[in-house]
Parts: C-alpha cells; structure tokens; sequence
C-alpha cells in the first residue's frame, strides 16, 4: 500500500510539473525577465535561421521572435535563442524551456492536437518541388515514371514522394542520403535523375551549389503543402494574441506601404488605419495588453513582412515572393483587419 | 684446450646510413621488396594530388567566387569564418576573452604534466586559481568586463572545457567507483556495480538527450539547469564510469603481496592505498586512461544534441551556408586538424609519462 501511495504521489507531483509548465502565464513571465526565449533552427538555415560571421541570429524565423520581442518591450534585440534539432523543438517549447518556437514548422491537424501546442500563423508557404537537369527535357513530374529519387530520409519529404507517385500510379527508386551536401552531390553526380525537397531548399541549391544553374530547372508542380509558422503553448491565449498580431502587423504593414523607413512618417498620416495601428489613435495595444507604441516598435525595428522576406530569403536564397507575395499581388499573405 | 688468443674481430657491421636503414628495413626480403615498391608507387600517385588541392592550387582569399573559379581547396571558408568557427556566438567585440581563457586553460593543462608541479597542493593551487581566472575571463561582469552567459559560449573555449573539466572530475570518481567496486562493504559495493554497469550500458548521446528533453519535463516549472553543467555532468560521469573499469584492471594486476605488505606495516586502507597500491596501478594503466581522455575529447562534439555548439558544431553550422557549403570538406579537415593536434599531443604525453615513471623503478 505504502509502494502505491508513494507512486501516486510522485505522479501527481510529476503531472502538476506537466500541466503548471503548460498553463504558466507566459505573459508575466516573460515581462518578468526581460526576453523572450526563442526556439529557431540551430542547423544554420539560412533565409529562416542562422548565425552570421559574427555571431548574430538572423532570418524570417528570427524576425518573428525579434518582432514579439519589440511589441512586448520596445526592443527587439531582447531576445535569447535556444537553437533547437527537429526532434528537439516541441519538448523545448512544452516543457517551458523557451517561449516559442519559430523554426521553419510545418503546420498539420496532428501537430496542433496531440502535441499540446497552438501554431500562431503562418510566415512562410513552403512545398515539396523537384529539381532535374535541362538535357533529360522532362516539363512535368508526371513525366518521372521510372526515375530515380535522391531525397534526404525525413518525416515527411520521403512520405510525399511515395505518396505523390503511388497516386499517380508511377514508380520510382529513391537513392536516399543523409547529408545535404552529399545528396546534392549524389545528384550532380549522376547517381539519381530528379533532386526532390522543399522548394525553398531546391531554389538555394540551384542558385549556389550547382555549377551551372541553367542546366537545372525546377518542375512546376508542388507536391506537398507545408505552411511553416511559430508556435506556441496550448491554454495560453494572451501570449498567443500577441505573437499572432505580432506577426500581422508586420503584413498588415506592407500592405498599408508602411517600412522602417517611413513609418516616422507615416505616425502623420490621415488614414485611420494607419493611425490605429501606429498608436496614434489609441486602443489596439491597450486589448493586447501592451504599449500603443508596439507596432510602431514592431515596423521601426524589424521592418514590415516584405522587408523582411526581401533581406532574408530573397537576398541569400534568391527566391521570389511566388506564394508569399500579399494577396492583392496575387499570394496568400493577408493580415487579418487591426481594428 | 687452446692456447692462443682469438684474434680480434671487426666489430658488426653497423650501417646507419640511409641506404643501410633500407636495406635492413625495406628490402630485406622478396616480399617487403615488392611491398615497398608497391606503396611507394602509390604514394608518389597519391601525394602530389593532395598537394596539388591543399596547397598549391588552393585559394586564400576569403571569397567563395574566388575558390568556385580555382580547382583546389578552399581555405578562404576558414580565412573568411574563422573567428565563428573557433569561438561561435560569443560576443563579436569580445573574442579576445575566449582566447585568453583558452590560453589559461592550456596552460594549466602544460602546468599539470610538468613534474614540478606534481605536489597535491601545488595541482590544486594551480586548477584553483586558473578555473578563478577562467570565469572571470569568460563570464565577465566584474572588473568592467560585460557579462557573456554561458549560453553564447561556442567553438573550440566550449570544446576545451567541457573535455578539461570532463578529465579533471572524472578521475578522482573513477578512482573512488573503482575502489568502491572492489570494496567489501556490500552497499558501496553494489551502487558502484550498478553505477558503473548503468552508464556503460547506455549510450552517451541517450545520455545528453534524456538530461536535455526528459529532464526539463519533470522539474518544476521555471526550474531550467544550465545546459552547460548538464553536458558536463553527463560527459563527466560518462568518462567516470569507463575509467573506474580501466583502474580496476590496474587494481587487480598488484600482486597479493603488495597489500598483504601494506597491511603487515600496519596502513590502515586509505593509507596502503595511496601510499602502496594506487601510485603502481594507475601507473600500469597509463595507456588505456589516456585512451578513455582522447575518446572522451572527440565524444565532446555530441553536445551539439542539446544544443551546444562546440568546435564541430560552429564547423558544421559555417559550411551550411549557402555562399560556402560546397566547400564542405575544407571545414572538416580544419576541424580534423584541430582534434588531431590535441589527441596526438595526449597520446604524446602519455607514452613521455610511461618512461618518465618508469625511471624510479630502478630496474
């Protein structure tokens, strides 16, 4: 009896440590140490998260992290980073060790549920593609029956390949390699007809590890969807408000034309939109819970989200807008109203 | 019987020379003959290739358009990168911290193999006063130095570290498991047993991974340990546990007698054992301790699992970007070159040991 009574105990010590991570006002928490804590990529991706030649963390993935931080202390250099591996990152975020994740996430019903977490928005639209060489004159991943694949063993890049062809009663052999060098390499190389990973990745790759670029082309059809935002804690919605409109002030910047560049300007104009959303006209920061100077924070400090897109991904990985361009140019970034 | 002298004979002939050493060592046979001309063939193949890309048809400049127009290596990644690689994130303007401490540590470590300093005072002074020095370098906040937390910590000071500490503590326990395993008292001697038996019977990165992921799930919320001190304990207790079996070995190859001895003088047992015991033990096991140091140094680069980045993880960050990462091998050879400078200084120092200990013997 003693040996039961005991173990109970422990375990309800063990599940309050569970639950008490999870439902910790993280708002407070944060206020009261002064940073946020921000889980992003320690693999050095760049575009979303790497360390510079001087040992500054940059990328979109950065951006958001430093954006929260500006809108909760009007300083966006106050954030700390915990680079995190991919079977790392949700126990770093439920366990409390950081604050919130925003390292290149896929965002799935599964991820959303079982894990306890709420996915705040997306920041990227990201999907699997393939990249072959000019001379095999394929137009179409319709057209891959019968070639080989190199594909990095991943959770879910390995899973879309044979899931795409199964449902295309096509066959394939896949030549699947660890490393990222080696699989472009592998690729190069002869050893494998189609090079297959996130879009992004095969942008970058073309563009600066391939010698000839031109003899390469991406084929239009994208086979998986994989929308990357940050995440945050379930049961949390105060910090999860913030993060949120966080991230749509940054869309909803760019598409009022507001940049770090202006927005001193802007504080004089007549829309009342604008005026909202800089602090002019008081309110929005009151409902969050923080200073009405927090977008104004957010645009002056880590600028608005094609700023950001351009400085990161355009500039290292030469990758155009396609589906992240705001929706009145035709892609799928719309910031819900700041009102 | 005879009554002659022998007539003296010419002494053997004893052909230093180089063509002599050849002919001894090279050519002495057939089979050595051909091997010989063999591997040279292959070398002469082989050597002016790796010269060729290492040396003269490398590039220096720190400009990767620059190493994709030449044809051999790029050591422009390492000209261009050097500074992240070797002390990671700490803080830029601050660097000359990181290599000052690295300098103290080095020379705590040069200090603790001169025999001069082989009194267990004088040691401890010296590890005392340099791991002061060492905070104060790299943590700072005193003596208008900013604070640099130990999160920002990278490169090749966190490598140092986290091996020299992982050495310093692991001995001192792996001679208590080991004394422990070999005790008679029956608790001290089944929780060393089970200790020793637990560590070996896991690997090290389950280790680190159960201490960084499992760990902060069970602790009270806003209770964080420093990640730092949890890879060192992990590598500490880690090494421990292997070098308490290498003492062991040492314990059970003194003769009988010599503890029979020890105790017919009358030593009670800490006594024999310091005094008698240890000093022949940990004598006899000089190569394979050392052998547990240098695979506990290279085992450091595992803290990239939870997060750290030592010197292959700042190497392996480097050569992801996209300007560079098809000059990927260049990194690693740079990082090969560095833990080969230290293992080989250690397997160096412990075969000068071997014979330097050897000379009291007397025999």
């Amino acid at each position: 009896m003693k040996v039961l009574k005991t173990l109970a105990v422990a375990s309800a010590l063990t599940a309050t440590a569970m639950v008490g991570a999870v439902s910790a006002d993280t708002v407070d928490d944060v206020k009261k140490k002064g940073f946020v804590q921000c889980g992003v990529n320690g693999g050095n991706l760049t575009g979303f998260s790497s360390v510079n030649d001087k040992g500054v963390w940059e990328g979109i993935d950065v951006d958001v992290c430093r954006a929260v931080a500006a809108a909760v202390f009007g300083d966006a250099s106050k954030v700390k980073y915990t680079p995190l591996t991919a079977q790392q990152r949700f126990t770093a975020l439920q366990s409390g060790e950081i604050d919130i994740l925003s390292r290149n996430t896929t965002w799935t019903l599964s991820r959303d549920t079982k894990l306890g977490l709420n996915f705040v928005g997306v920041n990227f639209y990201d999907g699997q593609g393939f990249m072959i060489k000019k001379a095999l004159g394929v137009k179409s991943a319709k057209e891959l029956d019968g070639a080989t694949v190199c594909v990095e063993p991943g959770t879910t890049t390995e899973l879309n390949l044979a899931d795409y062809f199964r449902a295309n009663k096509m066959a394939f052999k896949p030549v699947v390699i660890e490393n990222m060098n080696e699989v472009v390499a592998a690729y190069l190389a002869g050893r494998c007809d189609v090079y297959t990973t996130d879009a992004s990745g095969l942008a970058s790759q073309r563009m600066t590890s391939v010698p000839n670029p031109d003899d390469h082309i991406i084929l239009p059809e994208i086979i998986s969807k994989e929308p990357l935002g940050p995440v945050v804690r379930h049961g949390d919605d105060k910090w999860m408000d913030i993060a949120r409109w966080s991230m749509t002030a940054m869309v909803e910047a760019e598409e009022k034309g507001i940049t770090s560049k202006n927005v001193d300007a802007m504080l004089k104009s007549n829309d009342p939109g604008i005026k909202r959303l800089l602090g002019v006209t008081a309110g929005l920061g009151e409902a969050l819970g923080l200073d009405e100077k927090w977008a104004y924070n957010i645009i002056k400090q880590v600028g608005n989200y094609g700023e950001s897109y351009e400085m990161h991904i355009k500039a290292k990985l030469g990758l155009d807008r396609g589906v992240n361009d705001l929706w009145t140019r035709g892609g799928l970034m719309y910031a819900n109203p700041a009102r | 019987m005879t009554h002659k002298f022998i007539e003296p004979k010419a002494p053997p002939i004893s052909d230093r020379s180089v063509v002599g050493w050849m002919r001894n060592n090279l050519f002495d046979s057939p089979l050595n003959t051909a091997l010989t001309i063999i591997i040279a063939y292959v070398l002469l193949q082989f050597i002016p290739l790796v010269l060729d890309w290492a040396l003269f048809s490398a590039t220096w400049v720190a400009d990767s358009d620059a190493c994709k127009a030449g044809s051999g290596a790029c050591w422009g990644l390492i000209n261009a990168k050097w500074r992240f690689i070797l002390f990671g994130t700490y803080t830029y303007d601050e660097h000359w911290r990181p290599f000052v401490g690295m300098l103290i540590l080095l020379g705590a470590c040069v200090g603790s193999t001169i025999p001069v300093f082989w009194k267990p005072m004088r040691l401890l002074l010296l590890w005392v006063v340099s791991s002061v020095l060492l905070g104060i370098i790299m943590w700072g906040g005193i003596f208008g130095l900013s604070y640099v937390e130990n999160t920002l910590w990278g490169g090749l000071p966190l490598t140092l570290i986290i091996a020299v500490y992982g050495t310093l503590f692991a001995f001192p326990i792996g001679i208590l498991l080991a004394l422990g395993r070999m005790s008679n008292l029956p608790a001290i001697k089944s929780f060393c047993i089970f200790f020793i038996e637990l560590i070996r019977g896991v690997p090290l990165i389950s280790v680190l991974f159960m201490s960084s992921f499992l760990l902060p799930l069970f602790l009270p919320d806003g209770v964080n340990i420093d990640k730092l001190l949890r890879a060192q304990v992990g590598i500490t207790l880690f090494t421990a546990a292997y070098l308490a079996e290498v003492f062991r070995g040492g314990l059970q190859a003194i003769p009988n007698g010599q503890f029979e001895a020890a105790n017919s003088l009358g030593l009670t047992y800490w006594q024999s054992m310091r005094m008698i015991i240890l000093p022949q033990a940990l004598r006899l096991v000089i190569p394979p301790t050392v052998n547990s140091f240098i695979s506990m140094f290279k085992d450091t680069s595992l803290v990239v699992i939870i997060g750290l980045m030592d010197l292959l993880g700042t190497v392996k960050s480097v050569i992801k970007d996209p300007e560079w990462r098809i000059f990927y091998a260049e990194g690693y050879v740079f990082a090969a070159a560095i833990f080969f400078f230290f293992c080989y200084s250690m397997a160096r120092y412990s075969a000068y040991l071997e014979v330097e200990l050897r000379k009291g013997e007397g025999h």
